[in-house]
């Protein structure tokens, strides 16, 4: 059930704070950075659609051949690129990591904004990855 | 063993719950732990204003992750995306959190349309501390005017905050107002919203 997908927080000035390469397909060559890139552009299109809306999932936003960018909008995005198909699967996912964030977000010396790098985190989001998606 | 608990322990901090949130603090304490915070930074600086801005800049770190917090576990995960939206939510759920209570009143600015006033008779922080003559226009509430500011700022309404004292006919002590006044692009976006 595991496909390939790309996650990434950004924070509020679009600067990415955390990175994870999720999923179990083979890395292609020649376009190792292409998930960054369709995430980045995808930011563009958040940051519209953010103030439309109370709710803080938003569903897929852009679609880049098969891939899909689904967003989850707090004061950072959450971004998601993937190509699976289980609506439910990504909004529990999205819920796990949000709190997550709120736990380190709580550490008094965590500066809101610079990059996470506890490899607990880490592990963390793999193994919801692997639960969720 | 003495003292063994029924607490689980957690290896890692990422792991414990994050908790329902029921937990009181005495007022003692926090008086005692403000005041320390007021006084080592009387230490740290030269004047009045950067005294504020120190105190502002602690309440900042409070009011960013108390809005993460608060959106989570109250409100379900819904975000506020129009003014008066997020200033209701500071003016009740946030002071509910903090202080026990809803803030006294929550005003309109009649000068600018920016500006808008929260109220409160007395801050709880500021309960326990009188300013001398010399400190003039020195005002302890710059911690929660940085808590407001937080919260704000987080959310995507960028102002400036600040605490005021006022003074009202017939009350011995002036009354605390905490003036928020938003960025242009936050009226900017608030028409562009209708």
């Amino acid at each position: 059930m595991t496909t390939a997908a790309c996650f990434i927080i950004a924070s509020r000035n679009d600067i990415p704070i955390y990175e994870a390469e999720v999923g179990s397909a083979a890395k292609r060559e020649d376009a190792a950075q292409l998930p960054q890139f369709i995430l980045q552009a995808a930011l563009d299109i958040v940051q519209d659609l953010a103030w439309t809306t109370s709710a803080m999932i938003l569903k897929t936003i852009d679609k880049f051949n098969d891939l899909v960018v689904s967003v989850y909008v707090t004061d950072d995005r959450f971004m998601l690129l993937h190509d699976s198909r289980s609506d439910d699967g990504i909004k529990s996912f999205f819920q796990e990591v949000h709190e997550l964030y709120i736990k380190s977000l709580l550490n008094p010396l965590y500066l809101p904004g610079s990059r996470i790098t506890s490899s607990h985190f880490n592990t963390k989001v793999g193994a919801l990855a692997r639960k969720y998606l | 063993m003495i003292g063994t608990g029924k607490i689980k322990q957690y290896a890692n901090v990422l792991d414990k719950p994050l908790g329902k949130g029921k937990q009181e603090v005495s007022l003692s304490a926090f008086a005692f732990l403000f005041s320390e915070l007021v006084q080592y930074n009387q230490t740290q600086v030269d004047n009045i204003s950067e005294l504020e801005t120190r105190l502002e800049d602690a309440g900042y770190a409070v009011g960013a992750r108390v809005l993460e917090l608060l959106c989570h576990r109250d409100k379900g995960n819904r975000r506020e995306t129009r003014l008066l939206g997020i200033l209701s939510f500071v003016h009740s759920t946030v002071w509910k959190v903090l202080f026990g209570k809803v803030a006294d009143s929550l005003e309109k600015g009649t000068e600018h349309e920016d500006e808008y006033m929260i109220s409160e008779k007395e801050l709880l922080v500021n309960r326990f501390i009188s300013i001398p003559k010399d400190m003039g226009t020195f005002h302890c509430g710059a911690f929660v005017a940085g808590i407001v500011k937080g919260v704000l700022e987080n959310a995507g309404f960028p102002a400036v905050v600040t605490a005021h004292f006022v003074p009202v006919e017939g009350q011995q002590r002036p009354r605390t107002t905490i003036l928020i006044k938003f960025a242009e692009k936050v009226l900017r976006r608030e028409a562009r919203l209708g």
